[in-house]
């Protein structure tokens, strides 16, 4: 899916649109822009728009082990929502977690793309084994990260390798003093994640014209940083802002890790965990969640309204 | 329009066909196996939950059983991972919700109508049930769910490291806790009590001589021993004596067997395993009094059928329920020994089983008769999340146990508010 929302960002120089060629006329145009449209709107509109609506309309009411609520009682879903200190502590987890994530797999898969695209030969196999990893499943590779690296015992792996030094057997996720489970999570999803954007920065990075190093080098630039810094990394601008936001939404999306490694815990749940405990899990609470699901919303509004301000995204103009 | 020629099929525009060929495929899954399809003889079906049973030959018993039913085809939805209760519970409010379901006796079922009384088929071998088994499943007069199984747990001890270590059955938790120092080496660890440290629950509440809910339905699980009990399970947890973040959990015997530690809490269902794999070197011992004069604690688990009362089809669900486990006593004397252990609640199918006669079984049978206790109804699963969040942060993360129970109280509060106001 993000595959086709972020290809024109990759794309540095926007493609020329071709002349509109006179085939079809407007009745013609209307109709195909239904065909074509119309399943997916419809899709929207089901899975989307309407269950958004519902969970509006479920956030008044109390809802327990029942979407079809009979008793209204207010704003009490949000008062209680909002003062509950563990759907606010989920927000300051995303808040770290992100904070951590983006710019980490940004850093990454960059200087990824960066040493393959400079590859002379084995290209094409470096490339994909960077970018295999994205075809794992979440919930796979934390079990394997779980059970096997990150295991409590004397054999797990980092134990292994840890105890080969004299550090004693760590508890990577029973103990949340120290965090160690951030190292755990940050990991897994780094692991998974930095080859995709690898490729989305070694696509940008085909796309800056060599001329461009070349009038470096004339200028008296120096190979390496001062061309990277001077010459790349504005030439990746578009892609970066794109890998940002795309690396801001999965890390807002993160559900599959957190869930699989972190049982029984009250620590270490971003928004989207907390919210199903609370709406899914054991306390079948839908209001509530609901609630939740309603103010995460308009948090979320707002975060991107004052983003598209400060970073001119989606605005039109050569944003590169 | 004239047709594409095959030179524009280039790699991008076929990826991009493949995209959006990959975006459909979500909007395909929805029309998926809702395991309705399809019928027996009779054209009929039904669809019945079990979460996972660690041991071989669950699954296959299971789905054996449900074919040798005539009247509907059963299908069978084998539900793995650690959290059955919210699958199973956000199942029930869709249309592919289950007929029958196995779980554990909870209020929040009865008064919210989600599952039907089953006096009718129940009543005329009411008196062949284990009473406290009928008594755990009864709401005013009304009784909700056959058992099947009823699982008694404890701690289980490798016989020869405490004799190494010179030591005694523990008879108190600070010997517990005092046990697991002295038993842990560099290669072993003391005490497993579970990854998460939550499966002792149940026990620790009633070592430490309180409750959860009193006769009245109030809070009795905020005393001071609790509190103290709470304290010394952090001493522990941080003492480095306990096994944590084992690859597998309390509920599986791989920790005793590997030799990962030296005492494990664990179910009766393990003990075929675990004897085969350590022979006599095999005890067990009831979770310690954690308060004085308070009793040792055994905790009877057990899954029990209930039938889904917002069903499509309840009479059926209900003869499939008798049918299983009420007439084919054959059927429930292999579910409940042919596989893992499990005291069969049905007094005659006990008598008869030879298996748990002698030996560590019999053992286990006497610490279920005299230290068991059996689950309370009016505990339900938002009160048990309660208790857990309290482990995780008096244990786990290190808060006060008080600050940590109070919270609890507010949530078990807001609960009992909800079912008994």
């Amino acid at each position: 899916m993000s595959t086709t929302t972020t290809r024109d960002a990759t794309r540095p120089v926007p493609a020329e649109a071709p002349a509109a060629g006179p085939r079809g006329g407007v009745r013609g145009s209307t109709l195909s822009f239904w065909l074509f449209t119309g399943p997916f709107l419809a899709g929207l509109v089901v899975f989307v728009y309407v269950p958004i609506g519902w969970s509006a309309y479920l956030s008044f009411f109390e809802a327990r082990y029942t979407v079809t609520p009979d008793k209204f009682i207010g704003f009490d879903n949000y008062a209680l929502m909002l003062t509950n200190g563990d759907f606010t502590g989920s927000l300051v987890t995303f808040t770290v977690f992100a904070a951590i994530i983006v710019p980490v797999t940004w850093a990454l898969s960059l200087g990824l793309a960066l040493m393959v695209h400079r590859l002379r030969f084995m290209k094409a196999f470096f490339r994909s084994v960077f970018f295999l990893p994205t075809a794992c499943s979440f919930v796979a590779a934390s079990l394997i990260w779980k059970m096997s690296i990150f295991s409590g015992v004397r054999f797990g792996l980092m134990n292994t390798v840890l105890g080969w030094f004299g550090v004693e057997n760590t508890a990577w996720l029973a103990d949340p003093d120290p965090p160690w489970y951030w190292l755990v999570i940050v990991t897994v999803r780094l692991w998974l994640q930095a080859g995709f954007y690898m490729i989305l920065f070694l696509a940008a990075l085909q796309n800056i014209p060599p001329v461009l190093y070349e009038a470096a080098a004339i200028d008296g630039a120096r190979p390496g940083w001062q061309t990277f810094r001077h010459i790349t990394l504005p030439q990746l601008r578009a892609t970066s802002t794109a890998v940002v936001l795309l690396l801001l939404v999965a890390a807002y999306q993160a559900f599959d890790e957190f869930f699989n490694l972190l049982a029984k815990s009250t620590w270490g749940r971003p928004p989207l965990v907390e919210l199903y405990y609370t709406a899914l899990g054991d306390d079948q609470d839908y209001g509530a969640g609901s609630a939740g699901a309603v103010i995460l919303t308009l948090l979320i509004c707002m975060v991107t309204l004052l983003q598209g301000r400060f970073l001119g995204f989606g605005r039109g103009d050569d944003s590169r | 329009m004239p047709a594409p020629s095959s030179s524009t099929w280039d790699r991008r525009s076929v990826l991009r066909a493949a995209a959006g060929l990959a975006a459909l495929g979500p909007l395909a899954a929805c029309g998926g196996d809702t395991g309705r399809e399809g019928g027996g003889g009779s054209g009929k079906s039904l669809v019945q939950y079990f979460h996972a049973y660690g041991e071989a030959g669950t699954q296959e018993a299971i789905k054996r059983y449900a074919k040798a039913y005539d009247e509907a085809r059963v299908t069978t939805q084998w539900i793995t991972g650690t959290n059955f209760e919210s699958k199973l519970f956000s199942a029930l409010l869709t249309d592919d919700a289950p007929d029958v379901f196995e779980f554990h006796p909870q209020l929040q079922l009865i008064r919210s109508g989600q599952v039907a009384p089953l006096d009718d088929i129940i009543d005329p071998v009411k008196a062949d049930f284990n009473p406290a088994d009928i008594a755990s499943h009864t709401v005013d007069g009304k009784v909700y769910g056959v058992r099947m199984i009823d699982d008694p747990q404890f701690f289980y001890y490798r016989k020869s490291l405490l004799e190494k270590a010179g030591l005694g059955v523990p008879r108190s938790l600070d010997e517990l806790a005092e046990a697991a120092a002295a038993l842990t080496t560099d290669k072993v660890k003391g005490l497993f009590i579970g990854n998460s440290m939550v499966s002792t629950n149940h026990a620790l509440v009633w070592a430490a001589g309180a409750d959860q809910l009193d006769d009245r339905n109030r809070i009795a699980y905020h005393t001071d021993d609790v509190a103290a009990a709470l304290k010394v399970y952090r001493r522990m947890f941080t003492s480095g004596h306990l096994l944590l973040d084992a690859p597998a959990d309390y509920w599986d015997p791989s920790a005793l067997v590997q030799g990962l530690t030296a005492i494990q809490w664990c179910g009766m269902w393990a003990m075929p395993v675990m004897q085969k794999a350590l022979g006599d070197d095999l005890g067990i011992f009831p979770f310690p009094p954690a308060a004085p004069g308070a009793k040792p604690a055994v905790y009877n688990g057990g899954w029990s059928m209930f039938v889904n009362a917002k069903g499509e089809d309840v009479d059926l669900a209900k003869d499939y329920v008798k049918w299983l486990w009420i007439d084919q006593k054959e059927y429930q004397e292999d579910w409940a020994l042919g596989y893992g252990f499990h005291i069969p609640p049905r007094t005659s199918i006990a008598e008869s089983a030879t298996e748990l006669k002698s030996g560590l079984p019999a053992e286990a049978v006497k610490l279920f008769t005299d230290y068991g206790r059996f689950d309370n109804i009016s505990w339900t699963q938002a009160m048990i999340t309660a208790f857990e969040e309290v482990v995780a942060n008096a244990v786990r993360k290190g808060t006060d146990p008080e600050k940590a129970l109070d919270a609890a109280d507010e949530k078990v509060g807001r609960e009992l508010e909800k079912l008994f106001a």
